[in-house]
């Protein structure tokens, strides 16, 4: 019996120079940040105000955080394979090995979707939308902090998996049979399932937090026609997750068996059926798409009115395509591989669906135009994301549409013409969005607005590199290259794919901006100063300082309309200026920091490290362990503090002179 | 949570009676359940996916018994009757916490533990016996399908009766407090669902593997 179950010296790749320097080079930082970090005494006020806050906004501002460096990991993995595939044409075998290209084919889709893209859009929701709502926090402020801390040990656990050990070499999907213990017997699919399981849960913890907090604590007056549009893309983001992440997870949990207990759910062998994964993966994995995209649509919805002075055109459209997105996106999974050969009807049925939730898109663009249609633009850089969106994205739009006919799709199927249609919505819907939302509340979460030189330049670095990057892709695809090759024969690919690096390299330089824009906005924080409402904003989250107080509201708004505080505005410039009464403030309730989030997730990764390696011991450690935490958490004494009413007047005051200022 | 509420109440005007939906943040014990209902939801919709994937994969023997030959109606009658007694002592204890009655809670709550604990017995023998004569799960499809579907709720049964077991010792230590009501409520939702998902499992594999 082996203590440490797989685990032994051989596990580190020591003779792969590419590895030991990508992973020396983390290594070196972490300990470098982590030294600093000590060495100057940040760490009390570390673990006091961020690791175990379970305030909305510190845990969202952390996702962001998260998926920035995740950002910059998924990244190299792209550039990377841009690099390799540039000059790896005709006999040439490029400078990856082909079981290392697997490794970062998948490493690359994995975190993008899973630890890029969902904790930036979940870090998101959750800065604004209780801000938007007029609530002082989410309904389950701790269980926020539990699922912030899972997403973090699933980011940790890929991560480990550069340097110990190997990660999947299957694609993000994991298709068995070639992810069953049978082809792939190392620990990289388990990497991957484990990681995937435990964040997984995370997820679903802020799923339900959020439809709960959306649905049953918005301030008073606020009905669901009142509500910020960005609200209404969160909460239909929120019901996707909760009805289709339990499908992921048992669908992981079925490969995970017939790895780890010899199960044959989807084997070659004993009756298992493979296609049974493709199927059931995809019953998630569609609605994930617009788990991704639909908060993205609403941020662009709350920064076209906001820049065009106007309110956004047809809400109630907006509302009603949001939702039918929500329940269609359940109607269309088969499209993913109509190759399967499922028959006519099956195959029709789901491209005529696919076609048909291309509407409600449709109508959001529109809905878009014709708010900036007659508006008075300000050019800031959230808007330019959002114009670049509409563009790309409507091409994106488009060639899905294509692909959506069945007949059509049996020739792009798997084809770089696939890669391309998904990267430019991802990107160019979900990614811009994002960028947008990160310029557009910055301010708010910092008090200081993002430098607009650099943020220009970005953007637009972002945008040409992606077209230069993507649409070769689309030709090549056409020409009949498939995805995923380490190295290929037919010379006439080359020059597509050499422009495509070039795109890749010139979306480097987009993000080289965005860090600059970072740190110039921090250095110049007192010539970028903002007080509330920076934007000319039109909903609650402009009402309150920036950045907010832990309370949020010193007392809860009284909604009226929609588009509550620019209305607000307007019934205060066309009353009389009142003499401010004198304010009386109530003590306020805000629930009680806890670590249980933070060892919660230091248990999670000790459990999921062990299964990984088959140190069963450690893993039952670590499940017990996880037990023991919320055992304390269910016998805590206290679970609230009170704000004094003093402390609260006194912040007030300090804001209202500010604003005067 | 929004306990202490002050009002913005600068130009509003008052109508008579605002809708459900403009009333404001609802009470923690409504927040907290209709939390857990959206999970009991989620935890359903991870059954269905089960429950599918057993479909798919019934008929996929490979050689191997079916569930014709596996079942024992007996054992199933008598698990299926623990279970649904428990729920209606669960549902006794409901009643005793509502009246604040702690000898009768701990009363319910321990014919609830024993009847639980009495139909995973009963399940770990059926499965110990369809193991013991090399119809376990590696056996075939079919048999793969059937121990997660049923070893699933079987897992949620435990963690019930470990959550039953703490939740007693919270009231024993903190009494009914609104937390502890607030808790105990999820639990009794959370035992019902293990129900209605036995109800269709008993429908699903044993009353159909048996007809088929």
């Amino acid at each position: 019996m082996n203590l440490l179950g797989k685990l032994n010296w051989s596990a580190i790749p020591f003779d792969q120079p590419i590895i030991m320097g990508a992973s020396g080079g983390v290594v070196l930082a972490i300990v470098a940040i982590l030294s600093w970090v000590t060495l100057k005494g940040y760490v009390p006020y570390l673990w006091r105000e961020w690791i175990t806050s379970v305030d909305h906004k510190r845990i969202g501002i952390m996702y962001i955080i998260l998926a920035l460096i995740m950002l910059l990991r998924g990244f190299a993995d792209a550039i990377m394979m841009r690099a390799q595939q540039a000059v790896a044409a005709g006999g040439a075998q490029g400078y990856l090995p082909p079981e290392h290209f697997d490794q970062i084919f998948s490493a690359h889709g994995t975190i993008m979707i899973f630890f890029m893209a969902m904790p930036f859009v979940i870090g998101m929701m959750n800065f604004v939308v209780p801000l938007q709502l007029g609530v002082r926090d989410m309904a389950f402020p701790t269980l926020n902090s539990v699922a912030l801390g899972l997403t973090a040990s699933g980011i940790l656990l890929v991560n480990i998996s550069l340097a110990v050990g190997e990660f999947a070499k299957t694609g993000w999907v994991a298709y068995p049979p070639l992810s069953e213990l049978q082809y792939s017997p190392g620990v990289g699919v388990d990497y991957y399932l484990w990681s995937l399981q435990i964040s997984g849960v995370g997820t679903f913890m802020t799923g339900i937090n959020f439809v709960a907090t959306i649905l049953k604590t918005r301030a008073p007056g606020m009905s669901y026609m009142r509500m910020p549009v960005f609200c209404w893309t969160s909460l239909a983001a929120n019901l996707l997750i909760i009805a289709a992440f339990p499908v992921l997870t048992a669908t992981l949990a079925m490969l995970l068996l017939d790895r780890y207990l010899g199960f044959h759910f989807f084997t070659t062998d004993a009756g298992g059926n493979a296609m049974m994964y493709v199927n059931l993966f995809w019953v998630w994995g569609h609605p994930e798409v617009y788990i991704l995209v639909l908060p993205a649509f609403g941020i662009f919805s709350e920064v076209v009115s906001t820049f065009s002075g106007k309110p956004l055109f047809g809400y109630r459209s907006m509302v009603a395509a949001t939702m039918s997105i929500c329940v269609l996106s359940f109607f269309v999974w088969l499209h993913h591989f109509f190759t399967m050969g499922a028959g006519a009807d099956v195959n029709g049925f789901f491209g005529v669906m696919t076609m048909i939730i291309a509407v409600p898109t449709g109508v959001k663009v529109f809905n878009w135009l014709f708010t900036m249609y007659g508006g008075r633009i300000r050019f800031t850089v959230p808007i330019l994301w959002s114009i670049g969106f509409m563009v790309t994205f409507v091409i994106g739009g488009m060639t899905g549409v294509l692909m959506a006919v069945p007949p059509a799709d049996f020739q792009l199927h798997n084809s770089l013409f696939l890669i391309a249609h998904f990267h430019n919505v991802i990107i160019g819907g979900t990614v811009f969005g994002l960028m947008a939302g990160y310029n557009y509340w910055f301010p708010k979460a910092f008090g200081f607005k993002l430098d607009e030189r650099w943020g220009r330049a970005s953007f637009w670095c972002w945008l040409i590199g992606f077209y230069l990057a993507f649409m070769p892709l689309y030709v090549l695809g056409l020409m009949g290259m498939t995805r995923r090759m380490q190295h290929y024969d037919v010379a006439s690919w080359q020059p597509w794919l050499v422009a495509a690096a070039i795109g890749a390299v010139v979306i480097l330089a987009g993000i080289v901006c965005q860090v600059i824009q970072l740190v110039v906005s921090i250095r110049d924080r007192e010539q970028l100063k903002v007080t509330a409402d920076p934007w000319n904003g039109r909903t609650l989250e402009w009402a309150t300082a920036s950045p907010p107080p832990a309370w949020n509201f010193a007392v809860l708004p009284q909604v009226t309309d929609l588009d509550a505080l620019w209305n607000k505005k307007q019934r205060e410039r066309t009353q009389q200026a009142q003499p401010l009464k004198e304010r009386k403030f109530e003590p306020i309730e805000v629930p009680k920091n806890s670590a249980t989030g933070f060892v919660t997730a230091f248990f999670a990764v000790v459990t999921g490290f062990a299964l990984i390696w088959h140190i069963w011991w450690m893993a039952g450690a670590g499940a017990l362990g996880i037990f023991l935490t919320m055992l304390a958490f269910a016998f805590r004494s206290e679970e609230e503090i009170e704000v004094p009413a003093e402390q609260i007047a006194r912040f007030e005051q300090a804001h209202q002179a500010e604003i005067a200022v | 949570m929004n306990v202490a509420v002050a009002v913005d109440d600068n130009n509003v005007r008052y109508e008579a009676r605002p809708s459900a939906s403009e009333a404001g943040a609802a009470t923690k014990r409504i927040v907290v359940g209709y939390g857990f209902w959206i999970f009991l939801l989620s935890d359903i919709i991870m059954f269905a996916v089960f429950f599918a994937a057993y479909a798919v994969l019934s008929h996929a023997t490979a050689g191997g018994p079916s569930g014709m030959q596996l079942f024992s109606q007996r054992s199933v009658a008598i698990e299926t009757g623990c279970l649904l007694a428990s729920s209606y002592s669960c549902g006794l204890m409901s009643l005793a916490i509502g009246s604040r009655r702690r000898g009768a809670t701990y009363l319910a709550a321990l014919i609830t533990f024993l009847l639980g604990a009495s139909f995973l017995v009963l399940e770990l023998r059926e499965f110990a016996g369809m193991i013991a004569i090399g119809a376990g799960p590696q056996r075939s499809a079919f048999l793969s399908g059937f121990f997660t579907l049923v070893g699933c709720h079987g897992l949620h049964v435990t963690a019930g009766l470990v959550w039953l077991a703490v939740m007693m010792a919270q009231v024993a230590v903190k009494g009914l407090r609104p937390t502890i009501k607030r808790r105990l409520l999820c639990f009794s939702l959370f035992w019902h669902a293990l129900d209605i998902v036995w109800v269709w499992l008993f429908a699903v594999v044993y009353l159909m593997g048996v007809l088929s």
